[in-house]
Order: C-alpha cells, then structure tokens, then sequence
C-alpha cells in the first residue's frame, strides 16, 4: 500500500475479471482505481461521464448486476466477478435501447454529459419496479442532475417506455 | 417576405419540430468531450489549488511528489517554462479590460484555489497521489471579498467593456419626481454568488503531434478563442495549433473564456514534447469565474394609478482586482418602462476572488430580478393589477438608445400567457389561496434580453452523391446549433435532413466567434444559408447549362430547390435534380464560404430585443417553510422559430435555473479566509428532477427584420425574469416580500 509517508513506491495491480457489456475481461488493475476511472481512463469506455466524483451527480451511474450504482464511488477490484453494463452496453446508434430512443424523441437532454447516466439509472429504475407515476419517477430519478435542465422531458421518456412495458 | 430561405429552398424543415441531430450519439455514449479523447502515451495532469486568498508563496516543496514512481514533472512558478510576457496576449476574444490571470506567474496569490502546481504523472490517480503531497507555505494578507463592505472604493470602471453598453445619461429629475410622486417604492435587492456548474468539468487534451504541432480538444464554446489565445500566450503559428471540441458539456457562459486547465496542458504538453490532459475536479469548478454579487437599489415613484413618475436603478458589482469585468445590470429598467424621469448607474469595487464571468443572461438576470420584484411591490402599493401595471407603463420605444422597437410583442405575452395560467382567476390578496395545509401563491414577472448578431463565416460542400456537409468552429452547448444548421441547410438546397452532415467545433472549420448571447442561430444560421445559397446558384448555373435544359431561360430567382431537385416555381414538371447538374457540370463537388454579420443600417434604425412573461405558481407549506414550484407559464416572444422542440428545450433549461436561481442557487464566501465554502454539487444545490414539476412553454407570433431570417435567439431569455415570477409568488402566498435571494426555508420561517 501506498501510504503519505515514507517512502513511495509504484502501485501495485491486482487481477480481476469483470463482465463488461457481455464481455469477460481479465484486467489488471491499482487498488486506488475507482470502477468509472477504470471504464473511461483504462477501457476507453467513455460513455460513462465523471461529474463530480463524489456521488453527487450520477453522471457516472452505471448498472452493475442489474443494479444502478454511481461508478465513481466504487473501486474497481471490489467488484470482481461482476457483470457490469455501461451506456455502450445498453444499446447502439443503430439499436438503441427503448430508453435511448424515447430519450431522443422527447428530446430528454440538451449537452448531452449527464445523458447516460440518466439512462442508465432510468434502466435501473424500471427494474426497481416502485416507481408507478411522474410523482415517483422524479423522486426516484433525483439522484441524476440535469443542469441544461431538461428534467420534464426526462420523465416523459421514461413514463413513455415505462408505460409501454418495452424495458422489460 | 422575412424568410429568405424559402425564395430558394423549400420550406420542409425550419420551423418545424425536429429531433437533435446529434441525439444518437449522446445517448449511446459515443459523442466524446473534451477530456475524453485518447492519445498515444498521454501523460495526466492534476492541479494543485492553492489553500489562501491573498498573499504570496513562500515556499513549495514539491520533493515528495516527484519522489513518486510515475511522476514525470511538477510544474510550479519556479519552474514554469518561459510563455509571452505582455498582458495582451493573454487577453482572449472575450476578456474583460484588465490584466488576465496567468498560472504559475509568480508567488502572489490572487484569489482562493488559485493553481499553485501542477504535477503530471503516467497515470490519473498517481497525478492525484502526488499532487497531495505538494506543501506550499504562504505569507498571508486578509483578504477582501465582502462587496457591501467595500462600498466606498466604488468606481465607474474606465475601460468599458466591449459589447457592454454602459447605463445611459440621465433624463429628467429622477430624484425630484421620486420625492414628489404619491406612491413610492424604494429596496435593496440582492441574488447570491453562482456558478455555473455545467456536468462536464473543464478539460483539454493537448495531443503531441510532433514537429511543434499541437492538436487540441478544449472544453470551449467556440475554438477559435482558444485558438487565438494558445497561439498567442505560447508564441504558436496558428497553423501549428488545431483545436476542437464537438461536443461541449454545458457552458452557460463558463466555456467562454479559455481557462487556467487549458493554458497549463498546453505548458505541460511543449515542455515534455508529450500529450497531456488536464481535467479539473468539481471543486476546482468554484476556482473561476462566477456570477457577480451585484448589491442593487431600485426606486419606483408612481402615480395613484401606478404611472411612473420616477425610475432609479442603481447597483454595485464586485470584481477582481485584476480585471474590470462588465455586464448590463441596470439598463433593462428602461428598456422595459415608459419613464421621463430615469437615473441609472452602475459601479465596480474591486474584492479578492477569481474575475466573475457571463452566467446565462449575464445582467439581466440579476437586474431584471430587482426591476421585477420592484414593479410587484408597487403594483400592491397602488393596488393594480400587476399585469395592468406593466401595461400602463409599457415601453414602445427604447429610450435608452432613442430607438424604436424592431419588434416587440410582449403584449401577447402578458395576454397569453395570463391567458394559459388561468391569471385572472387570481385573487390579489396575499395568503388568500390554499391548498390544504399549503399556502398557495400565483406571481408573474417579465423577462427581457437583447438580440445579437455576430459576423460569422460558414462553409458548405455538396458532392455528387447529393450529400451536403455545412459548419463552422463555433460549439454546440446542447443548445441545438447542429440541429437547427441541419434544417436551415437543407431547406436551402431542397435535400432531405439524412443528406447533410453539419460539423462545428474545429478550427479547421470557417471562423465563428464563440456560442454565446443568444446569437448563433442568428450567426451561424444566415451565415450558413448563404453559404448554401452560393451552391444553389452555381448548381443552377449548371443545370440551366446543360443541353436542352429545362430551365434555359428561367432566372434564378423563379426556380426552387426541393427534393433533390431545381425545378421552375409553379411547374415541377420543368425540373433537374442537382446530381444531373453536377454531372453534366463535370464537377464532383462544390464548394462555398460565406459570412453573415449584423445588418448595420438595421440596427441603426432600431433596437432589438426578446421579451417574456412569465406566471409562476408555488404552494408553501405554512410550518416547514418549504417552497414547491409547482406550475411555470413563460411566454416567449423571440422571433421566427427554427425547431420548436429544441427551442422549447432551451427555455426549459432556463426556468430551471431561474428556479435554482429563486430557491437553492447560493455560493457562500467565507468573509474572513475569502474561499466559496461550499464548493461541492452536495452544497451548492441545482434543481433536481423531484423540484421541478410543470413547466408549459409559449411561443408568440412574432416578425422580425433585423436578420434574414427572423431569428432572435432563445439561449437567455428563459431564466430572466423567472426568479422573480417565483419571489412575487412567494409573496402572494405568504405575506413575506424576500428581496435576497435564493427564499431559502430560514428566510421564510425567520
């Protein structure tokens, strides 16, 4: 371990193997590594937004075994074994996740840097299944900031594909 | 005819609600920000904050540091390679006049979380380890960063800013009237420190192209500002430096100016011949610029009827002690009321912090915030209606420039908007609506802010497959731009949305300033229709040249372009499609470059605005002192429309910081060590999903003629006003009139 004083020494690496969009990857990888500097410094998966740092913004929520969790706020090696699934994941430009796409056709973002984010603690919302009406989904979608502040157009996206039953 | 669009093309696309452009890619992941491109062995850089507000540096060791493994330099004012040395080189397209902040200069300390080192390293997390271990010893001075306190060193700054029009000269006997007139209102107002905090942090990624050659990803709202600003501090050719950035992560006006990340990746990256990233942390978001503590007094003398007699307005704004920056705070007051007594001033004090800088309707949303509550008060003081208040002494000229209107249809705001709220089902009388145990309140304000145009260039290609790619260097801050360059492109040239690409961010591009006062899709939108006007007539040129045309004989001005197609106006059977005509031209592409600036004989003849009404509904629980938003009406009167969804979407985003600005926006300075204490997303509190509830956005008819297509611009004039819409409201509903804001709980409970 490094530690503040004495005499510094190189990081050591520990090896892992995370699920990561479907596939298994065996990495090597610091202790200090947060999940979501690993996704975007290491893996070049930089869907994933860093905001804060701090879990204050969930610009970096991410699903990890089904569960929305802000990716800042975990180190990379205390989820081995886990399936992770970042906005890459979720679905691409030709097929997008029915979250994706109602997201753009209610024009739910502007910048577009807490998009993902949104969408995948959105993901994870349906799955909670305890949001029924726009009162519960803003609630249950606070832990998102939008600063372009296109939150009502956030949950028409969401109570349009939560209503349709298509994330299921 | 306002729209010169629809002479040549088809009128298909603008106008017309339309999906972002470039949704697909925000929503999947791909679009990639500044600190997000890779480069081969990128080397990270991390800033190390200062930890006094005044004072210099003593000493800072900085042995411990490149004692870590990985660490491959720290830079500090001791090491710090040799950049320009005059201040106006580090004066960028937007500075304010003064001397700009540099990095690294010396020992002084300036301001709280000034950049004191910064330590690069092979990988993020040792660049952090490291920058901790970092000691600065300092000598340290009291600072001062009380505004009110520093009153009495108030000055009217010399140097006025460019594009600011300082307060007109007085007309009439404004004191006198005031002391004369029946009904007076007079107060202190004051909105709290903000800042911008836009979701992406500032960061650039300097990539290393060898041979003195940079590329350049900046978090910027338009590239050629860093552009200039590298070339300049660094001694570059502009040729040697491109930087990009097709994607910005919200700006509000804080990725105007290019800031100290962007100066020290490009240090770092020169020196070590390497490419390097400089990505700031959220706390390091509160070491710039923010919008300004203005202390502001406004006297209304009226009438019985509520006619002004009197109009003052006078306010005070901090800056730094290094720069004089300058913002329309006062000048609105005018601008909105008929008055023929009006004193207007504004003046600086100069207070230790960080320069501040444009915030989303810069001025106006701390002036208009005052005017607004103001003309709430007297409308209670002379017992009006607060809508027929503003009517009796609605403005049909501007007198602050002797000018009539371009356009003005604030009228239809008030009336539409009051007309959506269900305004007059309202009963005047304060604490006299409820909804179970809340108070309910119902408040309206007017908004207002100036229509901009600024010379940009655009550029336009259309190749013989039929495909046509537009752009220019100037950003897209989610604000629409590629989007709406889209559909003006392709209605220009008669082609489908799918066949034109629209490209922005890159020097490499046509030259445009930076996004900002609501004046893009002015700019860049003539700018690029002209562009593609300049095609459609080459295109014809070629068309009409080719044996046995169709169109032999037929002047430009009688054909259209639709559908891939030019085709004689009233005979689509007399037609070519441009593919043919580029064919039998012999040519496999053509090319154009155009600009467009603000039309100088219009605007000498009138003055140019956006207006807005706004009707805010809040319901107050009585015992908790907690304020819910629960209903925001804004009518927006801003010229032809381009993409109504997009459009909607940007006055959205400005009510929702006009309700953070009204209820939760508030950075606190510690008067004594002179540092925003609250320099984190969990105390600085921004609208979440759960505060916002509904929100109906009006378009009104308007027609405008000061550019060619009718454009007045939407970045701005949804926050103005809206706060003080919610003020009046909370007013209404409880009795208590709060003119500091954010109307925290202890404000209304206190």
């Amino acid at each position: 371990m490094l530690i503040d004083s004495g005499s510094p020494r190189a990081m050591e690496t520990i090896g892992i193997s995370l699920t990561i969009n479907g596939e298994t990857r065996n990495l090597q990888v610091a202790p200090w590594t947060t999940l979501l500097d690993l996704l975007r410094e290491g893996l070049d998966l930089t869907g994933t937004k860093k905001g804060c740092d701090h879990g204050q913004c969930g610009a970096c929520t991410v699903l990890v075994d089904g569960k929305r969790i802000n990716s800042c706020l975990a180190l990379a090696v205390m989820k081995d074994g886990a399936e992770i699934t970042t906005i890459e994941g979720l679905g691409q430009a030709g097929a997008m996740h029915p979250l994706q796409a109602a997201f753009v056709e209610h024009d739910a973002f502007q910048c577009g840097y807490c998009t993902p984010g949104q969408i995948c603690s959105a993901a994870g919302m349906l799955a909670e299944g305890h949001a029924h009406s726009r009162e519960e989904i803003r609630e249950a979608m606070s832990g998102n900031i939008c600063r372009c502040g296109a939150y009502t157009n956030i949950v028409d996206a969401i109570e349009d594909v939560m209503q349709s039953g298509a994330a299921r | 005819m306002v729209t010169t669009i629809s002479s040549t093309g088809t009128d298909s696309f603008v106008g017309t609600a339309r999906s972002r452009v470039d949704g697909p890619a925000k929503v999947t992941g791909l679009a990639k920000y500044a600190g997000e491109f890779a480069a081969p062995d990128l080397a990270h850089g991390y800033v190390v904050s200062g930890g006094i507000a005044k004072g210099r540096i003593t000493a800072i060791d900085t042995t411990s540091a490149e004692a870590v493994p990985g660490v491959i330099k720290v830079y500090t004012h001791e090491n710090r390679p040799r950049t320009a040395w005059l201040d106006y080189n580090y004066r960028d397209a937007v500075a304010p006049p003064g001397s700009p902040f540099r990095a690294l200069y010396d020992d002084a300390i300036h301001y709280s979380g000034q950049p004191v080192a910064l330590v690069v390293a092979e990988d993020f997390e040792t660049a952090r380890y490291a920058a901790s271990l970092v000691r600065v010893t300092y000598e340290a001075e009291l600072p001062a960063v009380n505004v009110g306190a520093q009153a009495e060193l108030a000055y009217d700054p010399p140097m006025k800013r460019a594009g600011i029009k300082p307060p007109p000269e007085p007309w009439g006997d404004a004191d006198g009237a005031f002391q004369a007139a029946p009904k007076k209102v007079a107060n202190d107002y004051r909105l709290a420190v903000e800042h911008h905090n836009p979701m992406e942090p500032h960061a650039s990624t300097v990539v290393w192209e060898g041979g003195g050659k940079i590329t350049v990803y900046d978090k910027i709202q338009g590239v050629s500002n860093s552009h200039g600003y590298i070339a300049a501090v660094f001694g570059m050719n502009k040729e040697d430096v491109r930087v990009l950035n097709p994607y910005l992560g919200g700006g509000f006006g804080i990725g105007l100016r290019p800031q100290y990340q962007l100066f020290l990746a490009v240090l770092a990256a020169r020196d070590l011949e390497r490419s390097v990233r400089v990505t700031l942390t959220r706390d390091q978001m509160f070491t710039f610029g923010y919008r300004p503590d203005v202390r502001q007094r406004v006297s209304l003398g009226a009438d019985a009827e509520g006619r002004l007699q009197s109009l003052r307005h006078d306010a005070l704004s901090g800056t730094s002690r290094f720069e004089d920056y300058q913002e329309v705070v006062v000048n609105w007051s005018a601008i909105l009321y008929d008055c023929d007594n009006v004193a207007l001033t504004y003046n600086l004090t100069k207070i230790d912090t960080y320069t501040p800088a444009d915030m989303r309707a810069p001025g106006a949303v701390t002036g208009v915030l005052a005017l607004e509550i103001a003309m709430d008060e007297l409308a209670y003081e002379t017992g009006q209606d607060p809508i027929a208040l503003r009517l009796k002494n609605y403005s049909e000229s501007d007198r602050t420039e002797g000018k009539p209107f371009g356009s003005k249809a604030l009228r239809a705001c008030y009336a539409e908007g009051a007309d959506r709220f269900g305004w007059a089902r309202r009963n005047p009388e304060p604490r006299s609506m409820r909804d179970g145990r809340e108070l309910v309140g119902w408040g309206m304000a007017t908004g207002v802010w100036e229509s901009l145009m600024q010379q940009s260039s655009a550029q336009a290609t259309l190749t013989a497959d039929g495909k046509l790619t537009v752009g220019n260097s100037t950003g897209d801050l989610g604000t629409g731009t590629y989007t709406i360059l889209t559909q003006i492109a392709a209605d220009a040239l008669g082609l489908q949305m799918e066949d034109v690409t629209t490209k922005l961010g890159d020097t490499d591009l046509a030259e445009a300033p930076v996004a900002g006062g609501s004046w893009t899709a002015a700019s860049s939108g003539t700018a690029v229709m002209k562009a593609c006007r300049k095609i459609a007539a080459e295109v014809f040129g070629m068309a009409r040249a080719m044996d046995d045309s169709p169109l032999a004989n037929v002047d430009f001005d009688r054909v259209v372009f639709s559908d891939g197609r030019i085709s004689v106006a009233g005979d689509p059977s007399r037609s070519v499609s441009l593919v043919e005509a580029m064919r039998a031209g012999g040519v496999d592409k053509v090319e154009a470059t155009d600009s467009a600036g603000p039309d100088s004989g219009h605007a000498k003849e009138f003055s140019a605005y956006t207006h807005s009404a706004i009707f805010a509904e809040v319901k107050v629980d009585e015992d908790l002192g907690q304020i819910r938003v629960t209903r925001i009406v804004s009518a927006i009167a801003a010229g032809k429309i381009i993409n109504p969804k997009t459009a909607r979407s940007q006055i959205l985003g400005g009510v929702v910081m006009g309700i953070g600005s009204a209820l939760e926006e508030e950075s606190m300075l510690d008067h004594t060590i002179g540092r925003f204490m609250n320099h984190n997303l969990a105390e600085y509190h921004v609208p979440v999903n759960a505060d916002i509830h509904d929100i109906d956005v009006i378009f009104v008819e308007e027609e405008d003629r000061a550019n060619p297509m009718g454009v007045k611009g939407l970045g701005e004039i949804g926050i103005v006003g809206t706060a003080a819409a919610i003020a009046n409201a909370v007013f209404h509903a409880t009795g208590k009139r709060i003119r500091e804001l954010p109307i925290t709980v202890d404000k209304i409970l206190g």
